[in-house]
């Protein structure tokens, strides 16, 4: 009996290592009339950090507020460690999310507290840690950010690449199993992209977390991601790894990769034939 | 008859329209209340929003008092000295404030000041995404943001309307006593026998409390259901604004007619 019990843990624990801790199936969703996203099927394994990648308004951020169960899907399935995320009430809902950090496209900081108290939040509201914890908690985040010297500071005060810095140390706050980044990189300069993505990488690992990332910025990604899917028009059109994709034949991914003005995505938005046009202007 | 289809069209959208969004302010009211027991546990949050909406709202309540007052003094002497009860004007100054200008003209001053500042918040927090944010950490925005609002809100209007009709009175007893030289004897003793707790106080009371509860819903009503832009957000303190001013003196009338003793 107790072999068996044994048996069946060493199973437990191999299913959950060879399970992909956010698996897609089927997945389709529609604001209204106009369908975002259509027959999605992706698979995230556990401690890699993958990137979807793909145009403004094919659907990304979409994909990525269905992962955190903001919205549900119309169709198919999306599971996450194991359990369908449209099926969780409020209560079950909100226990995925304490396991789960999330990055926004311009940090989101609550900006009536200083950089302490952001990182210190959720400790505050979802642990009952003495202050003297929490506070050597958040200096411990915020050096691994490179920001220990701007504790004090209200988020007005910080750059972008600064306010973004704070926002992933307060993401990983929880030490989370999934972290969703939504455009980490827009707006920031050379070197705060780099150290971003670096960050993302490092934290990524040093906590074992599934990380996803949600992105169209090719050169910083490529260089950090495990894998990769391309998504256009609401479908996923291609996926690989980074080595894969740069040298891919795919129409799209090499459009992508490659920064092509015209191919699959094209350069005119679709109209009426030009000489038509100007021809019936002139009438 | 195209122009008539599309006339009827556009007003039954907007009644559709108009009645969801009275359910979707239902709703949220009803789920607010439903989360408004983290506000109780943690005093902390109930004491900064009482202190935001209550404490910072009475260098307005109290200089509008006291000018209300001014006028009433002025404006009571004027009229009462024709028929030569002139000593009444204590008991004129502290009836009209205690039932009827202190709790509606605080009401309105505290839509203006604090829940234009409310919708503004939560707006502005919502366009941000940090109530997204906020959601996303497992932490319920109508707990955290809305619940201890709106109670700041609703605890602070009867304590203004209170602090406003003090000063009223002491700005018609200025004016009349000081200046004009009513007896004072007269001024404090007409107020004393002729201002029923339960008939005048309790009823300026009510009054003040539901006014409350209205301009502090509609002010985080209008804030979480913002249009998360610069545009949207302004809108929403415009609509906060106009919609609790006509809330005020809607439920004031029908307050008043529940409260009517005079047939």
């Amino acid at each position: 009996m107790i072999e068996l019990a044994g048996i069946h843990k060493t199973d437990e624990i191999l299913r959950l290592m060879t399970t992909p801790y956010v698996e897609i199936n089927g997945l389709d969703f529609a604001y209204g009339d106009r369908q975002i996203l259509s027959g999605i099927d992706m698979q995230l394994p556990k401690g890699k950090l993958t990137a979807i990648m793909g145009g403004s308004g094919c659907g990304k951020t979409t994909l990525l507020r269905l992962i955190g169960g903001q919205i549900k899907p119309d169709r198919g399935s999306l599971k996450v460690a194991g359990h369908e995320v449209s099926r969780f009430n409020e209560r079950e809902l909100y226990g995925m999310r304490r396991r789960m950090g999330m990055l926004f496209q311009f940090g989101a900081l609550f900006t009536d507290l200083s950089v302490f108290d952001n990182i210190a939040f959720p400790l505050r509201e979802h642990t009952r840690l003495p202050e003297s914890a929490i506070r050597d908690l958040v200096l411990l985040k915020l050096e691994a950010v490179g920001l220990r010297g701007a504790a004090q500071l209200m988020p007005a005060e910080l750059s972008g690449g600064m306010a973004r810095r704070v926002a992933l140390a307060r993401s990983v706050a929880l030490d989370p199993e999934l972290i969703l980044f939504d455009e980490p990189f827009t707006g920031l300069d050379p070197i705060s992209l780099s150290i971003i993505a670096t960050l993302i990488r490092r934290l990524t690992d040093a906590l074992g977390a599934t990380s996803v990332m949600v992105t169209h910025d090719v050169h910083e990604s490529l260089a950090v991601v495990d894998y990769v899917y391309f998504m256009a028009g609401g479908r996923m059109v291609g996926s690989g790894t980074p080595a894969e994709l740069r040298v891919s034949t795919d129409p799209y991914v090499y459009q992508f990769v490659h920064a092509q003005p015209d191919g699959p995505v094209h350069f005119h938005y679709p109209a009426d034939n030009l000489d038509e046009q100007l021809l019936a202007g002139a009438a | 008859m195209r122009l008539i289809e599309r006339f009827f069209s556009v007003i039954g959208a907007n009644t559709i329209d108009r009645v969801w969004r009275l359910g979707f302010a239902a709703r949220f009211f009803l789920a607010m209340l439903s989360h408004s027991g983290e506000t109780f546990r943690r005093p902390r949050l109930l004491l900064r929003e009482l202190y935001a909406s209550g404490v910072l709202s009475l260098i307005i309540i109290l200089v509008s008092g006291l000018f209300v007052g001014l006028v009433l003094g002025l404006q009571g002497y004027d009229t009462l000295q024709r028929y030569g009860s002139s000593e009444a004007l204590g008991i004129l100054v502290a009836l009209s404030l205690v039932r009827e200008l202190g709790p509606v003209v605080a009401a309105l001053l505290f839509a203006s000041r604090a829940g234009s500042s409310m919708t503004a918040e939560v707006g502005l927090m919502k366009a941000t995404e940090q109530l997204t944010a906020m959601d996303m950490m497992a932490v319920n925005p109508l707990a955290r943001i809305m619940a201890p609002r709106f109670w700041g809100g609703v605890l602070s209007m009867p304590l203004l309307a209170a602090l406003f009709t003090a000063a009223g009175i002491f700005g018609g007893w200025l004016i009349g006593v000081i200046f004009i030289g009513v007896d004072e004897g007269a001024f404090w003793a007409q107020m004393q026998a002729n201002v029923s707790f339960r008939d005048d106080v309790f009823n300026g009371i009510i009054k003040s409390a539901v006014f409350g509860v209205a301009v502090s819903l509609i002010a985080v009503f209008e804030g979480f259901d913002a249009v998360p832009t610069a545009e949207g957000v302004s809108r929403a303190i415009t609509r906060t604004v106009v919609t609790s001013a006509l809330a005020i003196l809607a439920l004031d009338f029908v307050l008043t007619s529940f409260m009517f003793r005079g047939l």
